[in-house]
């Protein structure tokens, strides 16, 4: 990974930040495989360079933005808690853009209500997609409302801890919802879409039940495997280095983010 | 081919390596996770690898008998072992559980069994353990005489119930749990096609021993 220059965004939870080597070495990332170390053994081969990423759909000007332009939107670190919906989290150090900042580029057209992502498919480089069992259908999707999409704490990360990302992460960029279920934050992103109706995301589809479009972080909403009131907080230290907490609304973002919300069940809506 | 038959006076010795051997994976992960030595979420890592040896244990458990049908090969002497160490490795899972994860909060252990099917149906095949492991000895087998036997059938529905555990304790099926619930299917599908296996086998026997009387009777 390179270093990155980026100015500071102001984010900061003031809780104690995940050590590199656990945010690193402890991911879902299913196109390297369903374990939690697969990303990190299986991902040597991917190449996250050279890279663009299509922006079209329902927008004035749709173009395609290399790594440098994306990079040029203004790099910034963002300190944000990240809770899985199996109920660990982390406290991650992101370094990315705005994604309102880029939509902004492509001038959004009115009728656009909703943002959708899509993840790479490259088998040769991702055990994950190919062979006999594939866990998922790919591409990996996923999707945001426009508002959502637009708000301040939504950014497309494109390194942590002060360099690029590694490829276990997401390389080279992926979407960061602090507010919002590890899972949202889609990886290794090529496409961006502006579609009216509300897109596809992959969990959703595969377990509609278990998995919301929102998947707002809620404590009171449990999902069918894991209660959601509380949350490991992984931490170097063996069996007695990591913590459980009391997990907050919002993933603590509320005063930020509730409002996007207003009026509605967060519960039929989860 | 016929394996090299261990000495009698190792066989003792044998199964006491064993249970040294068996319980070697949790010991020596216990000591990495004890001393920060598990990266990522120790905790989980160590639970889930007990609950993996739990399951091994349990196939290796039913595939002695299978093995002596087919293979020729008698084992039995090490089942008693191969199901105590299943035993021991879910009572470490779930004391894991309790203890590491949970943190010993009553509470939400209780919820878990109470609403988690895939913890509810775990809990229940921990607890069907239970007298298959207390049994698990001479004095047992004789007082209990037949009844020993049928309670020891017990262990089909908890080796079914544990790799259902398995399955449902994860977002989606992946090849390990196939592989795990496939092992335990095949072995408790041995046990209905077995007596119709050995009378196929008898009666093949009868026919042959049948023709070699008459045959000698002939010359």
């Amino acid at each position: 990974q390179a270093d990155l220059q980026f100015s500071p965004g102001g984010y900061d939870p003031e809780e104690e930040i995940t050590p590199e080597a656990d945010a690193t070495s402890y991911n879902n990332f299913y196109e390297f495989g369903t374990g939690k170390a697969d990303p990190a053994a299986k991902s040597a081969d991917f190449n996250p360079r050279p890279w663009s990423i299509m922006v079209d759909g329902l927008v004035n000007k749709p173009a395609e933005f290399d790594l440098d332009a994306l990079m040029a939107l203004g790099l910034e670190e963002r300190i944000y808690r990240m809770r899985c919906v199996e109920a660990w989290s982390m406290v991650i150090p992101w370094i990315g853009v705005s994604l309102a900042g880029l939509l902004d580029r492509v001038e959004p057209l009115g009728s656009a209500k909703y943002v959708a992502f899509e993840t790479i498919v490259r088998p040769d480089e991702m055990p994950g997609q190919r062979g006999l069992f594939q866990p998922l259908n790919w591409p990996y999707v996923e999707g945001l409302r426009l508002d959502e999409a637009r708000h301040p704490l939504t950014i497309l990360s494109m390194g942590m801890y002060g360099k690029t990302l590694p490829n276990q992460n997401g390389a080279p960029v992926r979407l960061v919802t602090p507010w919002k279920y590890g899972f949202k934050g889609i990886k290794s992103i090529v496409r961006i879409t502006l579609t009216e109706d509300q897109p596809a995301s992959t969990w959703n589809r595969l377990a509609p039940g278990e998995y919301g479009f929102y998947a707002n972080v809620n404590p009171a909403v449990d999902h069918p495997r894991w209660s959601q009131a509380t949350e490991n907080r992984i931490g170097g230290g063996g069996f007695f280095g990591s913590n459980d907490r009391p997990t907050l609304p919002f993933n603590g973002y509320g005063d930020e983010v509730a409002g996007l919300y207003a009026g509605m069940d967060l519960k039929a809506n989860f | 081919m016929p394996l090299p038959a261990l000495p009698k006076r190792f066989h003792a010795a044998s199964i006491w390596a064993l249970y040294g051997l068996g319980l070697l994976p949790a010991v020596w992960t216990f000591y990495l996770g004890a001393t920060g030595q598990l990266i990522g979420n120790p905790v989980k890592i160590f639970e889930h690898l007990l609950g993996e040896w739990a399951l091994r244990f349990l196939i290796l458990t039913l595939a002695i008998s299978p093995l002596r049908d087919l293979a020729g090969i008698n084992w039995l002497r090490y089942r008693r072992a191969l199901g105590l160490l299943a035993f021991y490795y879910v009572a470490m899972h779930f004391l894991a559980y309790m203890v590491l994860d949970k943190r010993l909060a009553l509470g939400v252990i209780v919820e878990d069994i109470y609403k988690r099917w895939f913890i509810t149906i775990g809990m229940a095949a921990f607890v069907a353990l239970v007298p298959l492991a207390l049994t698990s000895n001479r004095w047992s087998i004789h007082r209990l005489g037949t009844g020993w036997g049928k309670l020891h059938r017990l262990i089909y529905p908890i080796a079914a119930a544990g790799a259902l555990h398995f399955c449902l304790a994860v977002k989606v099926i992946g090849p390990e749990q196939l592989i795990y619930a496939g092992l335990v299917t095949l072995l408790l599908g041995w046990r209905l096609v077995r007596p119709r296996y050995m009378a196929w086998r008898r009666s093949r026997r009868e026919i042959k021993t049948g023709f070699a009387r008459t045959q000698a009777q002939a010359e």
